[in-house]
């Protein structure tokens, strides 16, 4: 079958709109996704940036920005920022890092774009569902940016936004709940779309242990995203209608705010939240790691140009996870006041769901055994997840025991812990997919030089922000506080750091640049490649690069064997790609 | 080793229990972390392209791996069933014992402050509605018609406790959920709005010691908040001091006149 045949949508020519704007093409909207998720993580970024002068300098002009901002700006007056200011950046950076910019760069852009490539569809199941989430994300995103010009600015109660200072907080918050539910929405069309593509649009002969190991990390996201999102939609809801309805769902009776008893019929629970809430956003950090191991994964192998070790356990490993995902939310509660036999069965499930997590990691580090090493540019980010990805899911161990986390709990350690997961973790492991599938999409390879003056002062970099968090939260310094805790006797000594830090952000920002002239400059300017120019194995390497619009392949694929067949003893070339009808 | 991972200073009874699990955990972490990162270079630098071109099609058949994985299990295990779980059960979920002679004390949390609360001598709180509190007058709502709340003692962002005894703060808050945090004696709990909490332990140095082993007369034990709770979290920052039992006593009986004597100046 070619893919003229393919119902309803042949290489037929679209408009501009159509093409562009609002297409149905998974290609498309994958770029979509990704390019809007990139900006909002420079926004994001760069909201981080704003606190990070405030920790280091507290109360003190910023240099940059002291004209752009009047002497009766509420926000930052003569550059100088307001506590209220510092809650909002802190809330919003979460948000737009998690919400707007992780998980729609590592679900929506490359599970769009390379999952129906690497299973052999000429598109997603469900092409106008797949627009849609794309248009309920970005509505979300507006959303959530048009909050910092209401009265009181953005929401200011964490990306968390518990109740009851939530409730009480100031308009921006409604807008972040609206934005949430819109963002929601989006993950859910997202989700059924890549369950139902993955288990029906898979080529001919692509049985499921034949997945390469990015599409099973997919596939097991989004059923976690399937489940796990609706308990937060419906609490969004709930506590939107505690804001605008008068409803008191999250609102106990008897509150005195500023002196005033507050008028609502209480009886509700502020822990309800604090469920609810959890209960989505645990099994939401494997759907921030998940399609990053898959990445990375898919990278070992092809540089190591050996199978994957231990596929078939880490996919049941993988499996597993996600079910444990479910049950483990109750560790981000454990001083909420908790009994013996609750705190226990969750630091229980806790330990338990790092086992599937050492096996991944475990797994990796094996492959590299006998490979013959390539030190290309996505392998040098896949490489240095590794690590990076070890340190962050070992400093959870000691917050996961209900006993240690006591000291632990809402310090700086808690901050150190899940940004080692997230920024030199998942954000490395999106550098090393950019590069890596760069080629399928515009025909061209990133330079290799930028991308290594990139690398390594980011790696640095990382490591100079996030490591004296680690150091700060041993010491007690808790989170969140607009001066970086320069008003404890206890922090006082770990003081220094919060400059260490934040110098390295600025560093950080500074070789961005790099990483961004790299990927405008190559879309033009790079080397031409063939379609298959790291010598992979899966799928995706059989289309022409980029893959036909509408249809992906000349002629629909075939898989004939496994996704990582490197070096394949008595084989003249040393990949054997599962395309490739029988050894030449 | 405490030391060495900048813990803060210890200053209660349970908190030694704490820093022994962070310690285990983190040279667990630790040794974990650099076996693990050795073979990594290892293999790195061994398995490059130009030193090993032809990869190796089966790679590692050994079952090594799974055995460190079950070395991992078993030490986790041992964290939870041998550590955690049963000082959690001890120290933090059971209610101490009448015959300990505890001191109870409440602290009622607001944006951005710590109301202490003594129930004086009589030993029995005063009653407390929303409808009385005036943040200036009473932020505690405290019932002038109870006679158990005559004798009572409040204080604003000062708690004083007694060394070597044990305590019992009950915790609540007015408004929003706040976080008791004492980093010294190892003590968090979330305060939830509706719900009255008791943490319990037992200081064991005085306010006097720590000066001297911190070698700065001013320093205080501090009280920290921990959950973000608005615009001056950051500055919701109460103090701690701790007096030897007699002199604790000393401080409560003053407090005592000091509060009656000065509601005879309001009521009279």
């Amino acid at each position: 079958m070619s893919a003229d045949d393919h119902v309803g949508s042949g290489n037929a020519k679209h408009g501009f709109w159509r093409t562009y704007v609002f297409s149905t093409d998974h290609k498309t909207i994958g770029l979509q996704y990704g390019l809007t998720a990139m900006c909002f993580l420079l926004f994001g970024f760069g909201l981080m940036l704003l606190m990070r002068w405030q920790l280091a300098y507290p109360e003190e002009a910023n240099p940059l920005l002291k004209n752009l901002f009047g002497e009766n700006h509420p926000f930052m007056p003569g550059g100088v920022m307001m506590p209220d200011f510092y809650n909002q950046l802190g809330a919003m950076h979460g948000t737009i890092m998690v919400f707007l910019g992780i998980v729609p760069i590592a679900v929506g852009a490359f599970g769009n774009y390379v999952v129906p490539l690497q299973i052999g569809a000429p598109d997603m199941a469900f092409p106008k569902l797949n627009m849609a989430s794309y248009w309920c994300y970005f509505v979300g995103g507006v959303i959530m940016l048009a909050s910092f010009f209401v009265p009181g600015g953005a929401a200011n109660s964490g990306w968390t936004s518990y109740a009851p200072l939530s409730v009480i907080a100031t308009d921006g918050q409604t807008f972040w709940l609206i934005g949430m539910i819109a963002l929601i929405t989006s993950s859910l069309l997202g989700a059924v779309n890549f369950i139902v593509t993955i288990i029906q649009l898979r080529a001919e002969g692509m049985t499921f242990m034949r997945l390469p190991f990015f599409v099973w990390a997919q596939l097991v996201t989004a059923f976690l995203l399937l489940l796990a999102f609706p308990p937060l939609e419906a609490a969004g809801i709930l506590q939107l209608m505690d804001r605008v309805a008068g409803t008191s769902f999250f609102l106990p009776s008897g509150l005195v705010i500023s002196g005033q008893p507050l008028q609502v019929a209480g009886g509700g629970s502020a822990l309800l939240w604090q469920h609810l809430f959890w209960f989505l956003a645990h099994p939401e950090v494997y759907v921030l790691i998940l399609p990053a191991l898959g990445i990375v994964a898919e990278i070992i192998a092809n540089n190591t140009r050996r199978p994957l070790w231990g596929y078939r356990s880490m996919v049941y490993s993988t499996i597993f996870l996600g079910f444990m995902s479910f049950i483990v939310w109750a560790h981000h509660m454990f001083l909420t006041g908790m009994s013996t036999g609750i705190s226990s069965f969750f630091q229980t499930t806790t330990m338990i769901i790092s086992i599937p997590s050492v096996v991944i990691l475990t797994a990796l580090v094996i492959s590299l055994w006998g490979g013959s090493i390539r030190f290309t540019a996505p392998m040098l980010y896949a490489l240095a997840f590794l690590p990076m990805f070890a340190i962050g899911g070992l400093t959870g161990l000691p917050l996961g025991l209900s006993a240690s986390d006591i000291a632990l709990h809402d310090t700086y350690y808690v901050i150190g812990h899940f940004h080692y997961i997230v920024a030199p973790g998942t954000i490395f492991a999106v550098f090393a997919g950019i590069h890596y599938w760069f080629p399928k999409i515009t025909g061209r390879k990133m330079n290799d030089t930028l991308a290594k003056l990139h690398f390594w002062p980011s790696l640095l970099f990382m490591n100079g922000i996030f490591m004296p968090m680690l150091v700060q939260g041993l010491a007690g310094v808790s989170r969140r506080l607009y001066d970086g805790g320069a008003a404890y006797a206890h922090a006082q000594d770990v003081l220094y750091l919060n400059k260490v830090m934040s110098h390295s952000a600025f560093g950080l920002g500074v070789v961005q640049v790099i990483f961004i002239i790299n990927l405008v400059w190559s879309i033009k300017s790079g080397e031409k490649v063939s379609r298959n120019p790291w010598d992979a194995t899966t799928l995706e390497w059989a289309a022409p690069s980029p893959p036909l619009p509408h249809g992906n392949f000349e002629t629909l694929p075939v898989a004939y064997r496994g996704p990582t067949e490197y070096s394949v003893p008595g084989s003249s070339s040393d990949f054997t790609p599962q395309f490739q009808a029988e050894e030449s | 080793m405490s030391k060495l991972l900048g813990l803060p200073l210890l200053a209660s009874e349970h908190g030694g229990k704490i820093d022994q699990l962070i310690i285990y955990v983190h040279i667990m972490m630790v040794v974990l972390f650099v076996g693990w990162g050795l073979f990594f270079a290892y293999t790195l630098i061994r398995f490059r392209k130009s030193r090993h071109p032809i990869a190796d099609y089966t790679g590692v058949t050994s079952h090594t791996s799974t055995k460190l994985e079950i070395g991992v299990a078993v030490a986790e295990i041992w964290l939870l069933v041998g550590l955690s779980i049963p000082f959690w059960a001890t120290e933090i979920a059971t209610r101490p014992s009448r015959e300990s002679n505890p001191l109870e004390v409440r602290v009622i949390a607001q944006q951005f402050a710590w109301n202490v609360h003594y129930p004086g001598p009589d030993g029995v709180f005063g009653r407390t509605t929303v409808a009385l509190v005036n943040e200036q007058t009473n932020p505690l709502g405290l019932d002038p018609e109870d006679p158990h709340g005559s004798d009572d003692v409040t204080t604003i962002n000062q708690l004083y406790l007694p060394s070597d005894r044990r305590v019992v703060v009950n915790l609540s808050t007015k408004d929003v959920i706040h976080s008791f945090s004492l980093p010294e004696f190892r003590v968090k709990q979330d305060i939830i709005p509706g719900m009255s909490i008791p943490v319990s332990f037992v200081p064991t140095m005085t306010t006097a010691t720590m000066r001297e082993i911190q070698k700065d007369e001013k320093r205080n034990f501090e009280i920290a908040c921990a959950q973000l709770c608005g615009l001056g979290h950051y500055r919701m920052r109460g103090f701690v001091t701790i007096l030897p039992e007699e002199e604790f006593q000393n401080w409560l009986d003053g407090q005592v006149q000091e509060q009656q004597e000065g509601e005879d100046d309001i009521w009279g």
